[in-house]
């Protein structure tokens, strides 16, 4: 053990986390080009060629950010979940219990292996995307950091899910009954900007929002609210994850009697 | 000496409300091999699961080779390998993953050719790389305690080691213990087979409803609480004991064909030659004389009976 920090035991965890999905590499890949491709025949083509531009994009290009936060957000959630809620489940938790492993290196090892998943994850979206749409993207360091900042925050959150759930239907229905509706209302496939009052200012209190906003801004140097404030909102979801999972730890909650 | 295990004061109460252990006090000697005994539910578990922090105990301290398991965890745990009782393990995994992964997980870099020792020992390098998912149950077990002894532990806790375990496994077990002994190792395991801890321990502590009972040397537990008994063979079954015998406290058994004496092994009169002297004098005939010594196992549920007739 190298400086006060188990190494060995992060990466053992991140490799752990990594080969399981290894193991269902096709599922893993597949996936998300066939759901990316699909969202571009019936949005892209049967819709979207009639509306011609959203903010002088096209409609095609326009929905792209919005389609790699959607799965950005429900794969880096249940990626982290399944990934502590698993060991819970079988009983094999007790190894990481008794193991010289601190809180926040298991944290790195989990969420580090899910927040790459869903790096990759993008990134294949974004790659299926350029075959149907022109794509250019006007920052591309803010792009990979949104990306980056998502995907860690989102697996984060996951994890948290994954130490409260008690069952396997409690895992899916966070990102089903919240994420998912808010993405969806938050942007993914339009502009906050096309809705009529009272809806656009309620849409301000959705989170997702600042996400989209921000992750669009980097692809076309514009989006519903400033950058500040969508990279604010991110960093401060980010904040709350961190102080939540850091009190499971030092309470024990949910993970030991 | 200075124990390498020292548990102070520790207690468990539940959330529920329900008090799973008593404090609980115990020293474990560097090198030897304690055997934790008592009924299922006694606590035996939860005691072993807070030593090696998988549950958070209510009072008290630990210190494991003197680090404090709370404060300096990762000091105390690195030296701390755990057998659960349960076959929780990966089925996904190969072994030799599996194995691995235990052992950096415990802070240390690779070691394959520890590793591969430690497989060979557990008749598990031919199945290195198999998916745990395909080997049996007693596979799966010794696939435990391979993760177990993966880093090099100094003190290894074994819950219930050969619950469920065919002959085979069990004496392997056994070697293995031996083996570990040897190197040097201290091992603390918990069973309710009396017959493994006679065969296994150097000292036994009885625990029941979450209290120590006692914790003794156990040749000496067994000298102190040894008792002996004699069961006579009558040629003619008797329907009650002869009031003469009264002295004997004699109980009958087998529809009156075996008359059973327990005496004190340690006494200076053990009884034995007045009884047969008696026997002779009231005429009562018998073919065979059969003296034991009381087992561990007798010990113990005597100590537990004992022990409910108190509350």
């Amino acid at each position: 053990m190298s400086a006060g920090i188990n190494t060995h035991g992060v990466w053992a965890i991140y490799r752990f986390e990594m080969a399981r999905s290894l193991r269902t590499i096709w599922q893993s890949v597949a996936t998300p080009v066939i759901t990316t491709s699909l969202y571009f025949v019936v949005f892209g083509g049967a819709i979207g060629s009639r509306i011609n531009t959203v903010g002088g994009v096209g409609y095609g290009s326009f929905i792209v950010p919005g389609l790699i936060m959607l799965s950005l957000l429900t794969q880096s959630i249940s990626n982290a979940s399944i990934g502590i809620y698993f060991p819970k489940f079988t009983g094999t938790v007790f190894e990481l219990l008794s193991a010289p492993v601190t809180a926040m290196e298991m944290v790195a090892g989990f969420v580090g292996a899910a927040a790459t998943k869903s790096i990759v994850l993008g990134l294949l979206i974004l790659a299926t995307s350029a075959l149907f749409v022109p794509l250019h993207v006007a920052h591309p360091l803010a792009m990979i950091a949104f990306l980056v900042l998502t995907s860690v925050t989102f697996s984060l959150f996951g994890f948290i899910i994954g130490i409260w759930a008690n069952g396997f239907e409690q895992l899916s229905v966070v990102p089903a009954l919240l994420v998912t509706p808010l993405t969806f209302l938050g942007g993914a496939f339009y502009s906050i900007d096309m809705l009529p009052q009272p809806w656009r200012t309620i849409s301000l209190f959705n989170p997702v929002v600042y996400l989209i906003s921000g992750f669009r801004w980097s692809f076309f140097d514009k989006g519903d609210v400033s950058i500040g404030l969508s990279l604010g909102v991110t960093a401060g979801f980010m904040a709350a994850c961190l102080v939540a999972i850091a009190a499971i730890f030092r309470t024990g909650w949910r993970l030991k009697n | 000496m200075q124990p390498i295990l020292s548990v102070r004061g520790v207690s468990k109460t539940y959330a529920s409300g329900h008090r799973a252990l008593d404090p609980v006090d115990l020293d474990i000697a560097k090198g030897e091999i304690f055997a934790l005994l008592g009924p299922n539910g006694a606590g035996k578990t939860t005691l072993i699961s807070i030593i090696c922090g998988i549950v958070t105990p209510s009072t008290g301290t630990i210190t494991v080779m003197g680090h404090d398991a709370i404060h300096d965890f990762r000091a105390a745990r690195s030296v701390i390998g755990l057998v659960p009782q349960e076959l929780s393990v990966d089925m996904f995994e190969t072994v030799l993953a599996s194995v691995r992964y235990s052992r950096r997980l415990f802070g240390k870099p690779g070691h394959d050719s520890y590793i591969e020792q430690v497989l060979r020992d557990l008749s598990l390098w031919d199945k290195r790389n198999a998916r745990i998912r395909e080997l049996s149950g007693g596979m799966k077990r010794r696939v435990l305690i391979a993760k177990a002894l993966s880093h090099e532990p100094d003190v290894l806790f074994l819950d219930e080691p050969t619950a469920g375990v065919d002959v085979a496994l069990r004496r392997d077990m056994w070697k293995l213990v031996h083996r570990l002994r040897q190197k040097g190792t201290t091992i603390i395991l918990t069973t309710h087979y009396i017959e493994e801890a006679e065969e296994m321990a150097d000292r036994v502590g009885v625990i029941d409803k979450g209290r120590i009972v006692l914790i003794e040397e156990k040749t000496e537990l067994m000298k102190k609480l040894g008792k002996r008994q004699m069961l006579i063979s009558l040629q003619e079954p008797m329907a009650a004991t002869p009031a003469d015998l009264a002295d004997w406290h004699l109980t009958l058994e087998d529809e009156g064909h075996i008359l059973r004496y327990v005496f004190d092994a340690q006494a200076e009169h053990t009884g034995i030659p007045s009884l047969l002297r008696k026997l002779t004098e009231l005429g009562i005939g018998f073919k065979d004389l059969e003296t034991s010594k009381s087992s561990l196992e007798d010990i113990f549920v005597d100590l537990v009976e004992r022990k409910e007739q108190a509350a």
